[in-house]
């Protein structure tokens, strides 16, 4: 039989030098980290072609604990960047993982062109309802009544179904879990890291020094196990139902799958049909490697 | 459009307004990513390389803001593609963020400004210079960058050209800063053959992953080398402070490390980026500072300056930052009186005048933008400066 | 509510090992919580930044699922299962 594994087979797909991490004693971001890993894993992408593209924010700083090229990049912004990389490198696999506030507030148009477009990027949502490196302030999915730093006597707004957003502007992968949802997470993710197009999974994640605290909701355990006993699973359901709301049923599940021709696919055909024989064709500096 | 060479540059004589032969610089570059957002007076620069790219293996995306642009632009960089974008002033003020996280992460590219006049939506199609300060100060904190300034559609081939060149050699953002008249004017513009145009090409690494670190400067260099995702580097690239391998390392003495290196990667090699033109220096009493369209108004006015006898010397701004400080620096302690016409209400003016320290007189020349100087004016100042 | 632990399988042909990295481990108490056979505790003692780390209590029990593994935010925990040496 085989020798006896003496190093965590996650640890490959971190930069170990980096750990221990930024985030609280039970955030949920390194739960889902620790899930893609099992995911790269399983889909054997060759870790090299991988780039992480991730915004600003606690969930922001998934990149630079990932062993893969991975770009920090401004506020809202990621999904952006991570097109035009993706464009520019059509053999590179990018990935965006990105917080709540970063993706559907500051982020939003990008987030929405993006789908539209069916721009061919994973988008990993971490939702832990608030953003969280800033102290806990409101975000476009922060439920009424919560409580958050710049909402002192509650949330008024309604928030969005972001499952839905992504569903009716054309992504091709749509999927909800929670923290506590690991071994589904991990698959989820494995398959959506093959898929082509715009794919989203959102997370719901365990923030327990602002939301929870702020709204007496526990430890980041006791919000695991409120997942554990509040989510239902649904799969194919209409998105139009997933809304969430606070401390009622979470609906998980892979919502969406479905195929379209990816940003690059259309563009690539609309000038094969226009231009015929006179179209040349982008050519990826991937090809050549840096070392001359 | 004919004679394209396979390589996609234009090669012949053309008639060109300043848009098109930017979008042709940039293709005989060997720029072939761009992403972009429709703002006057600058669309046409997109509208034509939207066009061009799709026949000399370039790509190009309209995005669905100036935000979205100017970063995609960065994302393309990285990639390994050499990468552009383009703009006016309102546009100018919502890339300002992404030249920022351009400038720490050192990310070679080039932004186009098509100044107009603003502030705000101001004047759409008319010219200004009104961008000059922010094209240096626009991003928060402290940062350099380099900023040339076309005089002609020849020019913004050639310097689009030198822009791309800049950018491989400093790993830095460079701007072009246009101005409406340069941008819709219609020249003609020799484009030479793709063998003859001297292109930069990315200073990829030699070293293996392990050994490299992606914000350490090359040997006997301030300037890091590059890599590109894919080849087994696994980089990481943050807009926080960071150490020599790109990790954020968020610490006074880190921080002091990165900028002062950052800095003086521009600063120190001011000799080899400064760009100017010189004319009549040598018995000048007064000089004329001009760059961009005023420098072809101001031409006009110190002949007629010269016809009435004035000793008057003309030195026009190639690169607008770094600013060419030796040079006025020299040039102070022995003429009467700087001249120096904008299309703002003085700001490179505040440069010749921090230089000049009050050795001799600057004068600036303002103009609110909207359209060019009349000459007669500018000669006036001379005149005035020379008595 | 609690499971009674299952009691240990007398002719088990692999054995759950367990590895904690004592002082990444942030004790946010996941893997305690969702390990399927109730193996893991907190102990009594604590690492250099005052968090209890998990310790295997009842390792009889453990089959190496690694779902604390799976768990963990801080990768500070994981799981496999080596083959016994069977006695002939």
């Amino acid at each position: 039989m085989s020798a006896p594994v003496k190093e965590n087979p996650v640890n490959k797909y971190l930069r170990m030098e980096r750990m221990p991490s930024i985030w609280c004693p039970g955030c949920g971001i390194g739960t889902t980290v620790n899930c893609f890993a099992r995911a790269l894993d399983e889909s054997k992408i060759p870790l090299d072609n991988l780039a992480v593209v991730s915004g600003i924010g606690c969930t922001g700083r998934v990149a630079g604990y990932l062993n893969v090229d991975s770009f920090h990049t401004t506020h809202g912004r990621a999904i952006p960047f991570a097109t035009g990389l993706q464009l520019a490198r059509p053999d590179l696999k990018v990935v965006v993982y990105s917080g709540d506030g970063d993706l559907s507030a500051i982020g939003g148009n990008h987030f929405i062109h993006a789908a539209r477009r069916n721009a061919d990027l994973l988008v990993v949502m971490v939702n832990n309802f608030t953003y969280g490196m800033t102290g806990g302030q409101v975000t476009p999915t922060t439920f009424r009544p919560a409580i958050a730093s710049t909402t002192p006597y509650g949330a008024f707004e309604e928030t969005f179904n972001m499952p839905m957003l992504a569903d009716s502007c054309g992504a091709v992968y749509v999927a909800r879990w929670t923290a506590y949802h690991v071994k589904q997470l991990a698959k989820s993710m494995a398959e959506a890291i093959n898929k082509r197009g715009f794919r989203f999974i959102e997370i719901a994640a365990p923030c327990p020094t602002l939301y929870l605290r702020r709204n007496k909701l526990g430890e980041g355990l006791d919000e695991m196990k409120f997942y554990k006993e509040k989510s239902v699973i649904r799969h194919g359901v209409d998105t139009r139902e997933v809304a969430l709301d606070y401390r009622k049923e979470i609906t998980v599940g892979k919502f969406v799958d479905r195929e379209r021709p990816t940003l690059e696919d259309a563009m690539d055909q609309r000038y094969k049909e226009a231009l015929g024989k006179k179209y040349v064709p982008y050519v990826s500096p991937g090809a050549a490697k840096s070392q001359a | 459009m004919s004679n394209a060479t396979s390589s996609g540059t234009l090669t012949g004589s053309h008639y060109l307004d300043g848009d098109h032969a930017c979008s042709e610089g940039a293709i005989a570059a060997g720029c072939r990513f761009a992403a972009g957002y429709p703002i006057t007076p600058s669309t046409e620069v997109v509208e034509r390389l939207s066009q061009r790219f799709p026949l000399v293996g370039g790509r190009f995306l309209q995005f669905e803001d100036e935000l979205a642009a100017s970063i995609a632009l960065l994302g393309g960089a990285w990639g390994g593609a050499k990468a552009c974008t383009v703009t006016s002033g309102p546009g100018f003020s919502l890339m300002m963020e992404h030249l920022g996280l351009a400038a720490i992460t050192e990310t070679p590219c080039v932004f186009f400004d098509v100044q107009r006049a603003g502030p705000s939506t101001g004047l759409p199609t008319q010219p200004a210079q009104g961008d000059m300060m922010q094209a240096r100060f626009g991003s928060h904190g402290d940062y350099r960058i380099i900023a040339l300034c076309p005089n002609s559609p020849q020019e913004c081939f050639d310097l689009t050209i030198e822009a791309f060149n800049m950018a491989e050699e400093y790993r830095v953002p460079v701007l072009v800063m246009l101005d409406e008249v340069v941008g819709h004017m219609t020249e003609k513009v020799v484009i030479p053959d793709q063998k003859d145009i001297k292109v930069t090409e990315r200073r990829w690494t030699k070293k293996p992953p392990g050994e490299f670190k992606l914000f350490a400067p090359a040997e006997g260099s301030l300037v890091p080398e590059m890599v590109k995702p894919g080849d087994g580097y696994r980089i990481h690239v943050t807009g926080l402070t960071h150490d020599e391998r790109g990790y954020p390392k968020m610490t006074v003495p880190e921080h002091e490390k990165m900028q002062m290196r950052l800095w003086n990667k521009i600063v120190l090699n001011s000799d080899k980026i400064v760009k100017y033109e010189a004319k009549d220096l040598d018995d000048a009493e007064v000089v004329v500072v001009s760059y961009g369209i005023t420098s072809r108004i101001a031409e006009r006015a110190i002949q007629q300056a010269r016809a009435q006898g004035a000793k008057v010397g003309s030195f026009r701004l190639i690169t607008a930052w770094p600013f060419p400080e030796k040079e006025i620096l020299q040039l102070s302690k022995k003429v009467k009186a700087f001249v120096v016409p904008e299309l703002n209400l003085g700001q490179m003016v505040l440069e010749v005048q921090r230089i000049v320290e009050g050795r001799c007189k600057t004068i600036p020349v303002p103009h609110v933008g909207g359209t060019v100087h009349d000459p007669q004016v500018i000669t006036n100042a001379i005149l005035g400066a020379v008595r | 509510m609690t499971t009674a632990s299952p009691a240990p399988k007398k002719d088990k042909k692999f054995q759950g090992i367990v590895v904690v990295n004592r002082e990444n481990c942030k004790g946010c108490g996941f893997c305690v919580e969702f390990c399927p056979l109730h193996c893991l505790e907190l102990e009594k003692g604590y690492n250099a930044k005052g968090y209890h780390p998990p310790v295997l209590a009842k390792p009889e029990l453990c089959n190496g699922c690694d779902m604390c593994g799976l768990m963990c935010p801080d990768f500070s925990i994981y799981g496999y299962r080596e083959k016994l040496e069977q006695a002939a």
